[in-house]
Protein backbone atom coordinates (compact mmCIF):
# COMPACT_ATOMS: atom_id res chain seq x y z
CA UNK A 1 0.00 0.00 0.00
CA UNK A 2 1.62 3.03 -1.02
CA UNK A 3 0.35 6.34 0.75
CA UNK A 4 0.72 9.59 0.37
CA UNK A 5 -0.48 12.59 2.39
CA UNK A 6 -0.43 16.37 2.14
CA UNK A 7 0.21 18.11 4.64
CA UNK A 8 0.79 21.61 4.97
CA UNK A 9 2.37 24.33 7.48
CA UNK A 10 0.15 26.18 9.50
CA UNK A 11 0.44 29.55 11.84
CA UNK A 12 0.59 28.50 15.57
CA UNK A 13 -3.28 28.15 16.86
CA UNK A 14 -1.68 30.48 19.41
CA UNK A 15 -0.10 32.93 17.28
CA UNK A 16 -1.01 35.89 17.41
CA UNK A 17 -1.38 38.12 13.69
CA UNK A 18 -0.72 41.33 12.52
CA UNK A 19 -0.70 42.80 9.34
CA UNK A 20 2.77 44.64 7.78
CA UNK A 21 3.08 47.47 6.40
CA UNK A 22 1.38 47.09 3.05
CA UNK A 23 -1.82 45.40 4.94
CA UNK A 24 -0.73 41.93 4.48
CA UNK A 25 -0.26 39.40 6.78
CA UNK A 26 2.84 39.15 8.36
CA UNK A 27 4.65 36.40 8.51
CA UNK A 28 7.89 37.36 10.48
CA UNK A 29 8.24 35.88 13.64
CA UNK A 30 5.24 33.84 13.93
CA UNK A 31 5.73 29.77 15.01
CA UNK A 32 4.49 27.37 12.91
CA UNK A 33 3.08 24.14 13.31
CA UNK A 34 1.52 21.14 11.27
CA UNK A 35 -1.70 21.58 10.58
CA UNK A 36 -3.76 20.08 13.07
CA UNK A 37 -5.82 17.57 10.99
CA UNK A 38 -3.15 16.64 8.75
CA UNK A 39 -1.39 15.14 11.90
CA UNK A 40 -4.64 13.14 11.96
CA UNK A 41 -4.08 12.09 8.15
CA UNK A 42 -0.46 11.18 9.05
CA UNK A 43 -0.91 8.78 11.83
CA UNK A 44 -4.06 7.12 10.13
CA UNK A 45 -1.57 6.46 7.37
CA UNK A 46 0.97 5.28 9.21
CA UNK A 47 -1.28 2.71 11.09
CA UNK A 48 -2.62 1.37 8.09
CA UNK A 49 1.23 0.81 6.52
CA UNK A 50 2.20 -0.93 10.32
CA UNK A 51 -0.81 -3.06 10.18
CA UNK A 52 -0.69 -4.08 5.96
CA UNK A 53 3.16 -3.22 4.85
CA UNK A 54 3.56 -0.24 2.04
CA UNK A 55 5.18 3.46 2.74
CA UNK A 56 4.27 6.69 3.59
CA UNK A 57 5.43 9.90 1.78
CA UNK A 58 3.99 12.83 2.91
CA UNK A 59 3.93 16.45 0.35
CA UNK A 60 4.10 19.97 0.81
CA UNK A 61 3.40 22.85 -1.32
CA UNK A 62 5.11 25.86 0.46
CA UNK A 63 8.45 27.48 1.34
CA UNK A 64 11.30 26.28 2.43
CA UNK A 65 10.11 26.60 6.12
CA UNK A 66 7.60 23.77 5.17
CA UNK A 67 10.66 21.36 5.74
CA UNK A 68 10.47 21.40 9.58
CA UNK A 69 6.58 20.10 9.03
CA UNK A 70 7.60 17.34 6.72
CA UNK A 71 10.04 16.45 8.87
CA UNK A 72 7.93 16.35 11.58
CA UNK A 73 6.15 14.12 10.02
CA UNK A 74 9.28 11.79 9.49
CA UNK A 75 9.65 11.84 12.82
CA UNK A 76 6.47 10.78 13.23
CA UNK A 77 7.06 7.74 10.98
CA UNK A 78 7.06 8.61 7.42
CA UNK A 79 9.34 6.76 5.06
CA UNK A 80 9.94 10.04 2.41
CA UNK A 81 8.84 13.87 2.18
CA UNK A 82 8.32 16.16 -1.42
CA UNK A 83 8.40 19.94 -1.01
CA UNK A 84 7.13 21.40 -3.95
CA UNK A 85 8.72 24.78 -2.94
CA UNK A 86 7.55 27.73 -4.55
CA UNK A 87 8.53 30.95 -2.20
CA UNK A 88 6.60 33.29 -1.60
CA UNK A 89 4.52 32.69 -4.55
CA UNK A 90 0.54 33.92 -3.89
CA UNK A 91 -1.26 30.89 -3.89
CA UNK A 92 -5.19 30.19 -3.68
CA UNK A 93 -7.00 26.64 -3.62
CA UNK A 94 -6.70 26.17 -6.62
CA UNK A 95 -3.48 27.04 -7.73
CA UNK A 96 -2.13 24.84 -4.74
CA UNK A 97 -4.31 21.94 -5.73
CA UNK A 98 -3.17 22.26 -9.23
CA UNK A 99 0.64 21.83 -7.81
CA UNK A 100 0.10 19.12 -5.54
CA UNK A 101 -2.35 17.02 -8.08
CA UNK A 102 0.79 17.59 -10.63
CA UNK A 103 3.09 16.32 -8.60
CA UNK A 104 0.91 13.62 -7.77
CA UNK A 105 0.36 12.78 -10.63
CA UNK A 106 4.46 11.57 -11.37
CA UNK A 107 3.73 9.48 -8.09
CA UNK A 108 2.35 5.82 -7.42
CA UNK A 109 -0.38 5.80 -4.88
CA UNK A 110 -3.02 3.12 -3.43
CA UNK A 111 -4.50 6.21 -1.12
CA UNK A 112 -4.21 9.81 -0.43
CA UNK A 113 -5.24 11.07 2.84
CA UNK A 114 -5.15 15.26 4.31
CA UNK A 115 -7.14 17.41 6.50
CA UNK A 116 -9.98 17.99 6.19
CA UNK A 117 -9.55 21.81 6.01
CA UNK A 118 -6.53 24.02 7.03
CA UNK A 119 -7.36 25.99 10.47
CA UNK A 120 -4.95 29.39 8.83
CA UNK A 121 -7.47 29.82 5.48
CA UNK A 122 -9.76 27.22 6.84
CA UNK A 123 -11.18 26.15 3.13
CA UNK A 124 -11.84 22.70 3.44
CA UNK A 125 -11.04 22.46 -0.37
CA UNK A 126 -7.96 21.22 -1.70
CA UNK A 127 -7.77 17.75 -1.23
CA UNK A 128 -11.63 17.87 -2.95
CA UNK A 129 -9.74 19.90 -5.79
CA UNK A 130 -6.99 17.06 -5.96
CA UNK A 131 -9.52 14.44 -6.12
CA UNK A 132 -10.96 16.40 -8.85
CA UNK A 133 -8.11 17.20 -10.94
CA UNK A 134 -6.58 13.31 -10.56
CA UNK A 135 -9.91 11.58 -11.54
CA UNK A 136 -10.47 9.84 -8.32
CA UNK A 137 -13.49 9.98 -5.49
CA UNK A 138 -12.82 11.58 -2.05
CA UNK A 139 -14.78 10.91 1.06
CA UNK A 140 -14.36 14.13 3.35
CA UNK A 141 -14.82 14.52 6.72
CA UNK A 142 -14.10 10.88 8.25
CA UNK A 143 -13.57 9.85 11.71
CA UNK A 144 -12.93 5.95 10.69
CA UNK A 145 -11.32 4.18 7.88
CA UNK A 146 -10.84 0.73 7.11
CA UNK A 147 -8.97 -0.50 4.18
CA UNK A 148 -9.15 -3.96 2.58
CA UNK A 149 -8.94 -5.64 -0.85
CA UNK A 150 -8.59 -2.36 -2.92
CA UNK A 151 -11.64 -0.93 -0.76
CA UNK A 152 -11.78 1.31 2.03
CA UNK A 153 -14.98 2.25 3.67
CA UNK A 154 -15.00 5.05 5.81
CA UNK A 155 -17.23 6.49 8.61
CA UNK A 156 -17.77 10.36 7.68
CA UNK A 157 -19.76 12.93 9.27
CA UNK A 158 -22.95 14.70 8.44
CA UNK A 159 -25.07 16.87 9.66
CA UNK A 160 -26.64 15.37 13.24
CA UNK A 161 -24.62 12.31 12.21
CA UNK A 162 -22.59 10.02 10.08
CA UNK A 163 -22.39 7.74 7.41
CA UNK A 164 -20.71 4.63 6.38
CA UNK A 165 -19.07 4.66 2.68
CA UNK A 166 -17.41 2.25 0.52
CA UNK A 167 -15.32 3.10 -1.84
CA UNK A 168 -12.83 1.80 -4.32
CA UNK A 169 -8.58 2.68 -3.93
CA UNK A 170 -7.53 4.78 -5.17
CA UNK A 171 -9.29 7.31 -3.36
CA UNK A 172 -8.58 10.88 -1.34
CA UNK A 173 -9.72 11.03 2.37
CA UNK A 174 -9.99 13.98 4.50
CA UNK A 175 -9.92 13.49 7.91
CA UNK A 176 -11.37 15.02 10.99
CA UNK A 177 -10.83 14.87 14.52
CA UNK A 178 -11.48 11.35 16.23
CA UNK A 179 -9.88 9.64 13.17
CA UNK A 180 -7.17 9.14 16.20
CA UNK A 181 -5.05 10.30 18.19
CA UNK A 182 -1.47 11.31 16.79
CA UNK A 183 1.34 10.12 18.23
CA UNK A 184 4.59 12.27 19.06
CA UNK A 185 7.48 12.41 17.90
CA UNK A 186 10.27 10.08 19.84
CA UNK A 187 13.91 11.41 20.29
CA UNK A 188 14.91 8.11 17.78
CA UNK A 189 11.95 9.70 15.41
CA UNK A 190 13.54 13.19 15.27
CA UNK A 191 17.09 11.56 14.59
CA UNK A 192 16.09 8.58 12.10
CA UNK A 193 13.82 11.83 10.43
CA UNK A 194 17.50 13.90 9.77
CA UNK A 195 18.36 11.17 7.49
CA UNK A 196 15.06 9.97 5.48
CA UNK A 197 14.77 11.92 1.71
CA UNK A 198 13.36 14.79 1.52
CA UNK A 199 13.14 15.95 -2.12
CA UNK A 200 12.99 19.63 -3.15
CA UNK A 201 11.15 20.56 -6.22
CA UNK A 202 10.36 23.75 -8.05
CA UNK A 203 7.42 24.92 -10.44
CA UNK A 204 9.76 24.18 -13.25
CA UNK A 205 11.02 20.75 -11.96
CA UNK A 206 7.32 19.76 -12.54
CA UNK A 207 6.69 20.95 -15.80
CA UNK A 208 4.73 23.79 -14.44
CA UNK A 209 4.99 27.79 -14.76
CA UNK A 210 3.26 30.08 -12.99
CA UNK A 211 -0.54 29.40 -12.15
CA UNK A 212 -2.35 32.49 -11.74
CA UNK A 213 -5.40 31.96 -8.30
CA UNK A 214 -8.44 32.59 -9.27
CA UNK A 215 -9.15 34.22 -5.74
CA UNK A 216 -8.26 37.95 -5.33
CA UNK A 217 -7.67 39.47 -2.36
CA UNK A 218 -9.20 43.04 -2.01
CA UNK A 219 -7.71 44.12 1.74
CA UNK A 220 -6.99 42.62 4.94
CA UNK A 221 -7.98 43.95 8.20
CA UNK A 222 -8.17 43.01 11.90
CA UNK A 223 -11.69 42.48 13.50
CA UNK A 224 -12.58 44.73 16.25
CA UNK A 225 -11.96 43.32 19.48
CA UNK A 226 -15.03 42.46 21.44
CA UNK A 227 -15.49 44.12 24.57
CA UNK A 228 -16.14 42.64 28.11
CA UNK A 229 -19.68 43.59 29.16
CA UNK A 230 -21.20 43.50 32.78
CA UNK A 231 -19.92 40.61 34.48
CA UNK A 232 -22.27 40.39 38.15
CA UNK A 233 -21.33 39.34 41.31
CA UNK A 234 -23.42 38.43 44.10
CA UNK A 235 -26.31 35.80 45.47
CA UNK A 236 -27.10 33.19 42.58
CA UNK A 237 -30.90 34.68 42.98
CA UNK A 238 -29.96 38.18 42.45
CA UNK A 239 -27.19 37.58 39.61
CA UNK A 240 -29.48 34.87 37.80
CA UNK A 241 -32.40 37.09 37.75
CA UNK A 242 -30.61 40.33 36.66
CA UNK A 243 -29.44 38.38 33.97
CA UNK A 244 -32.56 36.44 32.75
CA UNK A 245 -33.98 40.38 32.87
CA UNK A 246 -30.96 41.63 31.03
CA UNK A 247 -31.39 39.19 28.50
CA UNK A 248 -34.62 39.67 27.93
CA UNK A 249 -35.14 43.55 27.63
CA UNK A 250 -31.43 44.81 26.92
CA UNK A 251 -30.16 42.54 24.29
CA UNK A 252 -33.84 41.16 23.49
CA UNK A 253 -32.11 38.01 22.77
CA UNK A 254 -34.49 35.59 24.38
CA UNK B 1 -22.51 36.02 -20.88
CA UNK B 2 -22.53 34.83 -17.69
CA UNK B 3 -26.01 35.80 -16.04
CA UNK B 4 -27.89 34.91 -12.73
CA UNK B 5 -27.44 34.53 -9.17
CA UNK B 6 -27.96 30.91 -7.93
CA UNK B 7 -28.25 29.45 -4.36
CA UNK B 8 -27.79 25.58 -3.83
CA UNK B 9 -30.90 24.96 -1.54
CA UNK B 10 -29.91 22.45 0.40
CA UNK B 11 -32.40 20.26 1.67
CA UNK B 12 -32.56 17.37 4.16
CA UNK B 13 -35.73 14.65 4.61
CA UNK B 14 -38.19 16.89 2.78
CA UNK B 15 -36.84 20.29 4.70
CA UNK B 16 -34.81 23.48 2.90
CA UNK B 17 -32.49 24.45 5.64
CA UNK B 18 -32.95 28.21 6.94
CA UNK B 19 -29.66 28.61 5.42
CA UNK B 20 -30.88 28.36 1.72
CA UNK B 21 -33.54 31.01 2.66
CA UNK B 22 -30.50 33.39 4.30
CA UNK B 23 -28.83 33.12 1.25
CA UNK B 24 -31.69 33.87 -1.20
CA UNK B 25 -32.95 36.89 1.06
CA UNK B 26 -29.16 38.29 0.70
CA UNK B 27 -28.84 37.23 -2.62
CA UNK B 28 -32.54 38.97 -3.66
CA UNK B 29 -30.04 42.32 -2.70
CA UNK B 30 -26.99 41.26 -4.95
CA UNK B 31 -29.08 40.06 -7.65
CA UNK B 32 -30.80 43.43 -8.03
CA UNK B 33 -28.22 45.77 -7.11
CA UNK B 34 -26.53 43.65 -10.73
CA UNK B 35 -29.83 43.19 -12.81
CA UNK B 36 -29.76 39.86 -12.66
CA UNK B 37 -32.19 36.75 -11.69
CA UNK B 38 -32.24 35.18 -8.42
CA UNK B 39 -31.96 31.11 -9.12
CA UNK B 40 -32.25 28.39 -6.90
CA UNK B 41 -31.35 25.10 -7.57
CA UNK B 42 -33.01 22.18 -5.81
CA UNK B 43 -31.43 18.55 -6.13
CA UNK B 44 -32.97 15.27 -4.57
CA UNK B 45 -35.62 12.82 -4.64
CA UNK B 46 -39.22 13.95 -4.85
CA UNK B 47 -38.32 17.80 -3.45
CA UNK B 48 -40.18 19.29 -6.42
CA UNK B 49 -42.93 20.43 -4.09
CA UNK B 50 -40.69 22.63 -2.01
CA UNK B 51 -40.19 24.83 -4.58
CA UNK B 52 -42.45 27.23 -3.71
CA UNK B 53 -40.85 28.12 -0.79
CA UNK B 54 -38.00 29.26 -2.29
CA UNK B 55 -39.99 31.85 -4.24
CA UNK B 56 -41.00 32.51 -0.97
CA UNK B 57 -37.79 34.26 -0.02
CA UNK B 58 -37.16 35.98 -3.59
CA UNK B 59 -36.46 33.11 -6.21
CA UNK B 60 -37.29 33.98 -9.52
CA UNK B 61 -36.68 30.71 -10.85
CA UNK B 62 -36.26 27.69 -9.21
CA UNK B 63 -34.17 24.58 -11.47
CA UNK B 64 -35.43 21.18 -10.12
CA UNK B 65 -33.34 18.22 -10.30
CA UNK B 66 -35.10 15.23 -9.45
CA UNK B 67 -33.79 11.30 -9.41
CA UNK B 68 -33.98 8.61 -7.12
CA UNK B 69 -30.17 7.96 -7.22
CA UNK B 70 -30.39 11.70 -5.13
CA UNK B 71 -32.25 10.36 -2.21
CA UNK B 72 -29.35 10.79 -0.04
CA UNK B 73 -26.26 13.29 -0.44
CA UNK B 74 -23.36 12.31 -2.42
CA UNK B 75 -20.26 14.00 -3.76
CA UNK B 76 -20.21 12.68 -7.03
CA UNK B 77 -23.96 12.15 -7.90
CA UNK B 78 -24.78 15.61 -6.52
CA UNK B 79 -21.33 17.08 -8.05
CA UNK B 80 -22.31 15.86 -11.46
CA UNK B 81 -25.83 17.17 -11.33
CA UNK B 82 -25.01 21.00 -10.07
CA UNK B 83 -21.99 21.22 -12.07
CA UNK B 84 -23.79 19.98 -15.56
CA UNK B 85 -26.64 22.78 -14.66
CA UNK B 86 -24.14 25.39 -14.32
CA UNK B 87 -22.45 23.98 -17.36
CA UNK B 88 -25.76 24.12 -19.27
CA UNK B 89 -26.78 27.95 -17.89
CA UNK B 90 -23.90 29.72 -17.25
CA UNK B 91 -25.00 31.88 -13.92
CA UNK B 92 -22.52 34.50 -12.75
CA UNK B 93 -22.29 33.48 -9.17
CA UNK B 94 -22.98 30.14 -7.03
CA UNK B 95 -23.95 30.65 -3.20
CA UNK B 96 -24.49 27.38 -0.98
CA UNK B 97 -24.28 27.61 3.23
CA UNK B 98 -21.28 26.64 4.66
CA UNK B 99 -22.45 22.99 5.62
CA UNK B 100 -21.28 19.78 5.83
CA UNK B 101 -22.70 19.43 2.47
CA UNK B 102 -22.26 22.95 1.07
CA UNK B 103 -18.44 22.56 2.14
CA UNK B 104 -18.08 19.28 0.61
CA UNK B 105 -20.32 19.97 -3.21
CA UNK B 106 -18.66 23.69 -3.48
CA UNK B 107 -14.81 22.00 -3.64
CA UNK B 108 -15.92 19.56 -6.12
CA UNK B 109 -18.20 21.77 -8.36
CA UNK B 110 -15.35 24.96 -8.19
CA UNK B 111 -12.70 22.52 -9.36
CA UNK B 112 -14.91 21.13 -12.32
CA UNK B 113 -15.51 24.22 -13.39
CA UNK B 114 -11.99 25.46 -12.84
CA UNK B 115 -13.24 28.51 -10.80
CA UNK B 116 -12.37 30.45 -7.41
CA UNK B 117 -14.31 29.58 -4.21
CA UNK B 118 -14.08 31.80 -0.99
CA UNK B 119 -15.34 29.65 2.16
CA UNK B 120 -17.43 30.51 5.31
CA UNK B 121 -17.84 34.16 4.34
CA UNK B 122 -19.62 36.52 6.39
CA UNK B 123 -20.15 39.32 4.61
CA UNK B 124 -21.41 39.56 0.60
CA UNK B 125 -21.65 43.04 -1.36
CA UNK B 126 -21.23 44.38 -4.83
CA UNK B 127 -18.29 46.94 -5.73
CA UNK B 128 -17.34 47.30 -9.36
CA UNK B 129 -19.81 45.22 -10.59
CA UNK B 130 -17.99 42.04 -8.58
CA UNK B 131 -19.20 40.62 -5.43
CA UNK B 132 -16.88 40.87 -2.71
CA UNK B 133 -17.45 38.37 -0.57
CA UNK B 134 -15.62 38.62 3.20
CA UNK B 135 -14.52 35.74 5.43
CA UNK B 136 -12.31 35.19 8.30
CA UNK B 137 -8.86 34.27 8.24
CA UNK B 138 -6.69 32.44 11.05
CA UNK B 139 -10.00 31.16 12.69
CA UNK B 140 -11.16 34.96 12.69
CA UNK B 141 -8.15 36.78 14.17
CA UNK B 142 -7.82 38.12 10.11
CA UNK B 143 -10.89 39.58 8.14
CA UNK B 144 -10.30 39.21 4.08
CA UNK B 145 -12.36 40.88 1.27
CA UNK B 146 -11.78 38.59 -1.75
CA UNK B 147 -13.50 38.75 -4.60
CA UNK B 148 -13.29 36.02 -8.26
CA UNK B 149 -12.63 39.09 -10.96
CA UNK B 150 -12.01 36.69 -14.29
CA UNK B 151 -13.33 32.75 -13.53
CA UNK B 152 -17.27 32.34 -13.31
CA UNK B 153 -19.16 31.79 -11.83
CA UNK B 154 -17.93 33.01 -8.55
CA UNK B 155 -18.49 30.30 -5.78
CA UNK B 156 -18.76 31.20 -2.23
CA UNK B 157 -19.92 29.31 1.23
CA UNK B 158 -21.68 31.39 3.63
CA UNK B 159 -21.56 30.40 6.80
CA UNK B 160 -25.08 30.08 8.23
CA UNK B 161 -27.29 32.63 10.13
CA UNK B 162 -24.93 35.29 8.67
CA UNK B 163 -27.96 36.91 6.42
CA UNK B 164 -31.09 37.69 8.13
CA UNK B 165 -33.90 35.91 6.38
CA UNK B 166 -36.62 38.67 4.94
CA UNK B 167 -39.46 37.59 2.76
CA UNK B 168 -39.82 38.09 -0.59
CA UNK B 169 -43.12 36.23 -1.79
CA UNK B 170 -42.47 36.03 -5.67
CA UNK B 171 -44.78 33.30 -7.55
CA UNK B 172 -41.01 31.36 -8.95
CA UNK B 173 -40.73 30.12 -12.43
CA UNK B 174 -40.39 26.08 -11.60
CA UNK B 175 -37.84 24.43 -14.21
CA UNK B 176 -37.83 20.91 -14.18
CA UNK B 177 -34.28 19.77 -15.68
CA UNK B 178 -32.60 16.38 -15.77
CA UNK B 179 -30.52 14.88 -13.54
CA UNK B 180 -27.84 12.76 -14.53
CA UNK B 181 -26.67 11.27 -11.73
CA UNK B 182 -23.25 9.67 -13.30
CA UNK B 183 -21.30 7.22 -11.79
CA UNK B 184 -21.25 7.40 -7.83
CA UNK B 185 -18.05 6.09 -6.97
CA UNK B 186 -18.15 5.98 -2.82
CA UNK B 187 -21.67 4.22 -2.47
CA UNK B 188 -23.36 5.12 1.15
CA UNK B 189 -24.01 2.05 3.02
CA UNK B 190 -25.21 3.27 5.89
CA UNK B 191 -26.69 6.61 7.44
CA UNK B 192 -26.84 7.19 11.39
CA UNK B 193 -28.64 10.42 12.12
CA UNK B 194 -28.83 10.69 16.53
CA UNK B 195 -32.85 12.03 16.45
CA UNK B 196 -32.56 15.12 18.30
CA UNK B 197 -35.17 17.46 18.99
CA UNK B 198 -32.54 20.37 19.61
CA UNK B 199 -31.55 22.44 16.70
CA UNK B 200 -28.69 21.84 14.47
CA UNK B 201 -25.68 23.49 16.31
CA UNK B 202 -23.98 25.40 13.43
CA UNK B 203 -27.79 26.91 12.75
CA UNK B 204 -29.01 27.39 15.95
CA UNK B 205 -30.35 30.61 16.95
CA UNK B 206 -28.79 29.85 20.58
CA UNK B 207 -26.43 27.69 22.05
CA UNK B 208 -25.47 26.39 25.59
CA UNK B 209 -21.97 25.02 25.99
CA UNK B 210 -20.14 23.19 28.58
CA UNK B 211 -16.21 22.81 29.51
CA UNK B 212 -13.88 21.08 32.10
CA UNK B 213 -16.49 22.91 34.61
CA UNK B 214 -18.73 20.36 33.76
CA UNK B 215 -16.75 17.87 36.00
CA UNK B 216 -18.61 14.74 34.19
CA UNK B 217 -20.87 13.30 31.52
CA UNK B 218 -24.43 13.60 33.74
CA UNK B 219 -23.79 16.89 34.30
CA UNK B 220 -24.50 17.78 30.73
CA UNK B 221 -28.20 17.31 31.79
CA UNK B 222 -28.80 20.45 33.44
CA UNK B 223 -27.32 22.30 30.37
CA UNK B 224 -29.85 20.58 28.06
CA UNK B 225 -32.90 21.91 30.31
CA UNK B 226 -31.23 25.30 30.18
CA UNK B 227 -31.42 24.47 26.58
CA UNK B 228 -34.68 23.28 26.06
CA UNK B 229 -35.89 26.29 28.11
CA UNK B 230 -34.54 29.08 25.15
CA UNK B 231 -34.66 26.26 22.17
CA UNK B 232 -31.32 26.40 21.86
CA UNK B 233 -28.71 23.67 21.19
CA UNK B 234 -25.96 22.21 23.39
CA UNK B 235 -21.99 22.72 22.60
CA UNK B 236 -18.86 21.71 24.47
CA UNK B 237 -15.45 23.08 24.71
CA UNK B 238 -12.43 20.13 23.65
CA UNK B 239 -11.63 19.81 27.21
CA UNK B 240 -15.38 18.15 27.93
CA UNK B 241 -15.19 16.34 24.24
CA UNK B 242 -11.63 14.95 24.98
CA UNK B 243 -12.28 13.88 28.54
CA UNK B 244 -15.24 11.31 26.41
CA UNK B 245 -18.42 13.46 28.27
CA UNK B 246 -19.79 14.15 25.14
CA UNK B 247 -19.67 13.36 21.02
CA UNK B 248 -17.21 15.06 18.69
CA UNK B 249 -19.55 16.53 16.80
CA UNK B 250 -20.84 19.27 19.40
CA UNK B 251 -17.56 20.95 19.96
CA UNK B 252 -17.07 24.15 18.95
CA UNK B 253 -13.68 26.05 18.47
CA UNK B 254 -10.84 26.27 15.86
CA UNK B 255 -10.85 22.39 15.96
CA UNK B 256 -14.90 22.23 15.84
CA UNK B 257 -17.74 23.56 15.02
CA UNK B 258 -18.01 27.41 14.08
CA UNK B 259 -21.25 29.19 15.17
CA UNK B 260 -22.71 32.25 14.75
CA UNK B 261 -25.83 31.97 16.96
CA UNK B 262 -27.60 34.97 18.52
CA UNK B 263 -27.00 34.11 21.84
CA UNK B 264 -24.06 31.99 23.04
CA UNK B 265 -23.38 30.61 26.67
CA UNK B 266 -20.44 29.32 28.02
CA UNK B 267 -20.30 27.35 31.06
CA UNK B 268 -17.41 26.23 32.81
CA UNK B 269 -15.76 27.26 30.10
CA UNK B 270 -12.34 29.26 30.46
CA UNK B 271 -12.53 30.86 27.01
CA UNK B 272 -8.92 29.46 25.06
CA UNK B 273 -8.22 31.41 22.06
CA UNK B 274 -8.76 28.39 20.26
CA UNK B 275 -12.70 28.04 21.93
CA UNK B 276 -13.21 31.73 21.12
CA UNK B 277 -11.98 31.20 17.74
CA UNK B 278 -15.67 28.77 16.81
CA UNK B 279 -18.27 31.22 18.81
CA UNK B 280 -16.77 34.77 18.96
CA UNK B 281 -19.16 35.85 15.71
CA UNK B 282 -22.02 35.12 18.29
CA UNK B 283 -23.82 37.89 18.72
CA UNK B 284 -24.44 37.95 22.25
CA UNK B 285 -22.10 35.69 24.64
CA UNK B 286 -22.44 35.14 28.56
CA UNK B 287 -20.63 33.30 30.82
CA UNK B 288 -21.24 31.59 33.94
CA UNK B 289 -17.53 30.51 35.55
CA UNK B 290 -16.62 30.34 39.24
CA UNK B 291 -13.26 32.14 38.20
CA UNK B 292 -13.59 36.08 38.17
CA UNK B 293 -10.06 35.87 36.04
CA UNK B 294 -11.18 33.84 33.16
CA UNK B 295 -10.85 34.85 29.92
CA UNK B 296 -14.44 34.29 29.05
CA UNK B 297 -15.22 37.48 31.25
CA UNK B 298 -12.75 39.40 28.62
CA UNK B 299 -15.51 38.51 25.98
CA UNK B 300 -18.59 38.57 27.19
CA UNK B 301 -21.55 40.56 27.03
CA UNK B 302 -22.87 39.15 30.48
CA UNK B 303 -21.58 37.11 32.68
CA UNK B 304 -22.13 35.96 36.16
CA UNK B 305 -19.16 34.77 38.57
CA UNK B 306 -20.96 31.72 40.22
CA UNK B 307 -20.68 28.06 40.70
CA UNK B 308 -22.20 26.61 37.38
CA UNK B 309 -24.35 24.18 39.09
CA UNK B 310 -26.00 26.91 41.44
CA UNK B 311 -26.06 29.41 38.60
CA UNK B 312 -28.08 27.15 35.65
CA UNK B 313 -30.88 25.67 37.37
CA UNK B 314 -30.93 29.36 38.34
CA UNK B 315 -30.93 30.72 35.07
CA UNK B 316 -33.15 28.64 33.77
CA UNK B 317 -35.79 29.23 36.60
CA UNK B 318 -35.60 32.98 36.03
CA UNK B 319 -35.84 32.57 32.28
CA UNK B 320 -38.75 30.56 32.54
CA UNK B 321 -40.21 33.69 34.50
CA UNK B 322 -39.46 36.59 32.25
CA UNK B 323 -40.35 34.94 29.30
CA UNK B 324 -43.55 33.61 30.20
C1 LIG C 1 -4.40 22.76 18.07
C2 LIG C 1 -5.42 22.99 19.13
C3 LIG C 1 -6.76 23.04 18.77
C4 LIG C 1 -7.74 23.26 19.74
N1 LIG C 1 -9.06 23.33 19.35
C5 LIG C 1 -10.01 23.58 20.29
C6 LIG C 1 -11.39 23.70 19.92
O1 LIG C 1 -11.77 23.54 18.75
N2 LIG C 1 -12.29 23.97 20.89
C7 LIG C 1 -11.95 24.14 22.20
O2 LIG C 1 -12.83 24.40 23.02
N3 LIG C 1 -10.66 24.03 22.56
C8 LIG C 1 -9.69 23.75 21.64
N4 LIG C 1 -8.40 23.60 22.06
C9 LIG C 1 -8.12 23.50 23.51
C10 LIG C 1 -8.05 24.82 24.23
O3 LIG C 1 -6.71 25.29 24.16
C11 LIG C 1 -8.44 24.64 25.72
O4 LIG C 1 -7.62 23.66 26.28
C12 LIG C 1 -9.90 24.23 25.93
O5 LIG C 1 -10.77 25.08 25.19
C13 LIG C 1 -10.23 24.31 27.41
O6 LIG C 1 -11.54 23.87 27.64
P1 LIG C 1 -12.34 24.41 28.91
O7 LIG C 1 -12.47 25.87 28.83
O8 LIG C 1 -13.58 23.61 28.98
O9 LIG C 1 -11.42 23.92 30.11
P2 LIG C 1 -10.53 24.76 31.12
O10 LIG C 1 -9.62 25.68 30.41
O11 LIG C 1 -9.97 23.78 32.07
O12 LIG C 1 -11.59 25.66 31.86
C14 LIG C 1 -12.58 25.18 32.72
C15 LIG C 1 -13.26 26.39 33.32
O13 LIG C 1 -14.35 25.95 34.11
C16 LIG C 1 -14.41 26.75 35.26
N5 LIG C 1 -15.13 25.96 36.27
C17 LIG C 1 -14.72 24.81 36.86
N6 LIG C 1 -15.67 24.36 37.70
C18 LIG C 1 -16.68 25.23 37.64
C19 LIG C 1 -17.95 25.32 38.30
N7 LIG C 1 -18.37 24.39 39.17
N8 LIG C 1 -18.74 26.37 38.01
C20 LIG C 1 -18.34 27.32 37.13
N9 LIG C 1 -17.16 27.29 36.50
C21 LIG C 1 -16.35 26.26 36.74
C22 LIG C 1 -12.99 27.06 35.59
O14 LIG C 1 -12.89 28.25 36.36
C23 LIG C 1 -12.36 27.21 34.22
O15 LIG C 1 -12.39 28.56 33.78
C24 LIG C 1 -7.38 23.41 21.10
C25 LIG C 1 -6.04 23.37 21.45
C26 LIG C 1 -5.07 23.17 20.48
C27 LIG C 1 -3.64 23.15 20.92
N1 LIG D 1 0.01 23.89 0.51
C1 LIG D 1 -0.41 22.65 0.77
N2 LIG D 1 0.43 21.61 0.68
C2 LIG D 1 0.02 20.35 0.94
N3 LIG D 1 -1.24 20.05 1.30
C3 LIG D 1 -2.12 21.06 1.41
C4 LIG D 1 -1.76 22.41 1.15
N4 LIG D 1 -2.84 23.18 1.34
C5 LIG D 1 -3.84 22.36 1.72
N5 LIG D 1 -3.42 21.08 1.76
C6 LIG D 1 -4.20 19.88 2.14
O1 LIG D 1 -5.56 20.17 1.98
C7 LIG D 1 -6.23 20.13 3.26
C8 LIG D 1 -7.31 21.17 3.29
O2 LIG D 1 -6.77 22.46 3.15
P1 LIG D 1 -7.65 23.75 2.83
O3 LIG D 1 -8.45 23.43 1.62
O4 LIG D 1 -6.68 24.84 2.62
O5 LIG D 1 -8.52 23.98 4.04
C9 LIG D 1 -5.13 20.31 4.27
O6 LIG D 1 -5.50 19.77 5.51
C10 LIG D 1 -3.99 19.55 3.60
O7 LIG D 1 -4.14 18.15 3.77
Amino acid sequence: MKILVCLKQTFDTEAKVVLDGNGKIDRKGVSMIVNPYDEFAVEEALKIVEKDGGSVTVISVGDAGAQDALRQALAMGADDAVLVDVGDTELDEYSTATILAKAISGMEYDLILGGFRAIDDGSAQVCGRVAEILNIPVVNVITKLEVAGGKATATREIEGGNEVVEVALPAVFTAQKGLNEPRYPSMKGIMKAKKKPLAKKSLADLGLDAIAPKVKAISFSLPEARQAGKVLQGEVADTTAELAKLLREEAKVI
Amino acid sequence: MAKGIWVFAEQLGGQIKKVSFELLSEGRKVADTLGEELCAVLVGKDVAGLAASLGEYGADKVYVAENAALENYTTDGYTNVVADLVKQYEPSALLLGCTVTGRDLAAQVAQRLETGLLTDCIGMEVADGQIVFTRPLYAGKVIVKASVPDARPVMATIRPNTFPVASNAKAAEVVTVDANVGEVRAAVKEVIRVASERPELTEADAIVSGGRGMKGPENFKVLEELADTIGAAVGASRAAVDAGWIAQSFQVGQTGKTVSPILYVACGISGAIQHLAGMSSAKCIVAINKDEEANIFKVADYGIVADLFDAVPALKEEIKKVIA
